[in-house]
Order: structure tokens, then sequence, then C-alpha cells
């Protein structure tokens, strides 16, 4: 069970990274999540709402983007994606395979806070709706 | 009406262990230190088969050992036998090695002075996995008794392997470990690595083990 250590590393970049943007409160953390990194979604979301009191995530929501294994296929020359992580060959003409191209990530993607609690730092809208 | 707004970071939530760990790599490039770090369950034999390499290396080679623990120190003791420089890291509660513990536990020795460091991690075949350590190479344990699909239940261990080392092979008739299921196992989760039988406890395969060891310490000076 290392989730509540990850936890406490992801709130450590995204409160730097926050701060650095002059972002006071986040409402939502994105991090990317491959299959293979060894994370259970459920004990880190767990870790995430503990870890976060007191901080400026706290009651931000941990939306975890899930990525699949994908591997270089030498003789089809081409990226697949792996049905599963317990058979590294290509499903289409089933040559084993281990250059790994996707799926190890543990990666915080982004942000999301409230432009009422800070002035000017984002980079760009969720969505491009009229406020 | 406030708007929500996205600041966009793409940054590793490990990024600072993987920084750490990249100061280490160059650190034991530099003073020629080759590392290796051990992963496996709890009670697969690391210790064991840690013992008999410090020893048979240590007649040659400058060696050291980093060994990590939840809580005792008998692993350390025992490893200290040989004769070689060990240290015990406790990790407390934390399930795995970090780099920032293996820069700790270097403080006052001299890495000109070494050859090979191993690298004990934690018993466990999931949380540490995604922690670089700084090593050259990591070797993953599967002990003849634990059951041949462990590579299945596990992929991210042994797809992080650059070897994987059989353990307790004068176990395997009692155990009725199926040899050509674990190879299968293991190549489905990581096609062409190299596989070592060994036996700590008789010395079969050790000599196979070594040279795997030498092979990569040597070129990893290159």
């Amino acid at each position: 069970m290392h989730e509540l250590s990850i936890a406490h590393s992801l709130i450590e970049l995204a409160t730097q990274a926050a701060a650095q943007a002059g972002v006071t409160r986040v409402t939502a953390v994105h991090l990317r999540l491959g299959v293979l990194a060894g994370v259970v979604k459920d004990a880190l979301l767990f870790g995430f709402e503990i870890a976060s009191v007191g901080t400026i995530l706290e009651g931000a929501r941990l939306e975890i983007e899930d990525l699949p294994l994908r591997i270089h296929c030498t003789a089809c020359d081409t990226v697949v994606t792996l049905p599963d992580i317990q058979h590294f060959r290509c499903p289409y003409c089933g040559t084993p395979g281990n250059r790994i191209m996707s799926g190890r990530e543990l990666e915080l993607s982004a942000l999301e806070y409230d432009d009422t609690v800070a002035d000017s730092a984002g980079e760009s809208y969720v969505n491009s709706a009229t406020p | 009406m406030s708007t929500p707004r996205l600041l966009e970071i793409r940054q590793g939530v490990l990024s600072k262990n993987d920084r750490l760990a990249a100061e280490l790599r160059q650190r034991f490039h530099a003073a020629g230190v080759f590392v290796v770090n051990l992963l496996s369950s709890p009670g697969a034999g690391k210790t064991r088969l840690l013992e008999e390499t410090l020893r048979r290396m240590g007649t040659d080679l400058r060696v050291a050992a980093l060994v990590g623990d939840l809580a005792t120190d008998n692993d350390a003791l025992r490893l200290a036998r040989s004769g070689a420089p060990v240290r015990q890291i406790q990790t407390g509660d934390m399930c795995h090695l970090e780099a920032h513990l293996v820069e700790q536990h270097l403080d006052g020795w001299n890495l000109d002075d070494l050859d090979v460091l191993f690298i004990e991690n934690v018993g466990n075949l999931v949380c540490p996995t995604g922690y670089d350590l700084g090593e050259a190479a990591r070797a993953v344990l599967l002990s003849v008794t634990e059951g041949e699909d462990k590579p299945l239940k596990y992929p991210g261990a042994f797809v992080s392997a650059d070897c994987v080392v059989i353990t307790k092979m004068d176990l395997a008739e009692a155990v009725e470990f199926d040899q050509r299921a674990a190879e299968a196992n293991i190549a489905s989760v990581h096609p062409g690595v190299p596989i070592v039988y060994t036996s700590a406890r008789t010395g079969a395969g050790l000599d196979a083990w070594m040279e795997w060891l030498e092979h990569h310490r040597c070129s990893s000076h290159r």
C-alpha cells in the first residue's frame, strides 16, 4: 500500500505548481494513470482525500484518466494497445514485444481552479462556453 | 459567475524521486560503482541469495549492501557476517525504498572505494517498482514456493526486471515447481528477459548469477 505516499507526492507537486501560478484554491486535480503504474485507484482516491486536508487541495476532486498499455510491435512496425497487462505480444500478429510506449504514467496533468479566487494565472478555459 | 480554469502541469508525480535517482546514478557511474536493486515478495530469499553473493564476490571485488526492512535489522546482521560493509535502512511503515533513503544511507561511505553496491528492497512486488533508486540493474527474485503464475499477478515488477532469479531450486521437486510454466509466464510479461535458476543452499546456479552480474557490471562501465 504505497498510495498514501503517492498521494503525498501528488499533493506536494500540485501545491507547488499552484503556488507558482498564484492559485489559492484548487477545485480539481487531473492525473494520468497508466495501467502498469502499480497504483490502486480506490486507494489513491482515499489517500488523496485524507492527505489533502488542510492544504489548498482540500475538497478538490481527483480526476483520474486511465491509460492503457501500449507497446511497439517490431513486426507490424506500429504502436499497438494491449488488451491486458499479462501478455506482452501484438494482438494482431502475435509477435512478443517489450518496448513499452505508454502504460507506466503517473502524471499530474492539470489543476482546475476557480478564477474568482485567482487572478491571472490561468492558461486556458476548461470549456469554451461563455461565462 | 465564476469560470473554472485549467492550469496545465504535465509532471510526473514521482519526478522528485526520479531527479534524485538520476543524480545518484551519475554519482555511482562517476565512482565506478555497479548498483543492483533486488526486488521480491517477502520470504523469496533475497537476503540468503545476497549472503552468498557478497561472500563469493567479496574475494575479488569491493562489495557493499544497503538493506531495506520495515522494522528489524536481522537481515543486515546476517549480511554483515560476509564481512562486507552493510547498512540497514529501516523504513518504518513504508513498503518500498526511495532514492532519498538510499542517498542518506550512503553518508560516510566513499563510493570510490566500492565496485558493487547491492540494494535489497523491502519485500514487496508492487510498491517498489515505480521508485528508481539510481540502480544500473534490477533483479527480481521469484522463489519456487510462490507459484509459477506470480509474474502474471505482478507484471509491473517483472516488466521492470533486467534479470529474473528463480530461488530455492533445491525445493523445486518438493513443491512440484513447473519450470516450463514459470518460464512461459515470465516471457509473457517480459519477452526476452534473462532467467537464472539458483539455490543459495546448494550453490546450484550461483555461477550463472555471478556471471550475469559480472557481465552487466563490465558493460555498465562502458
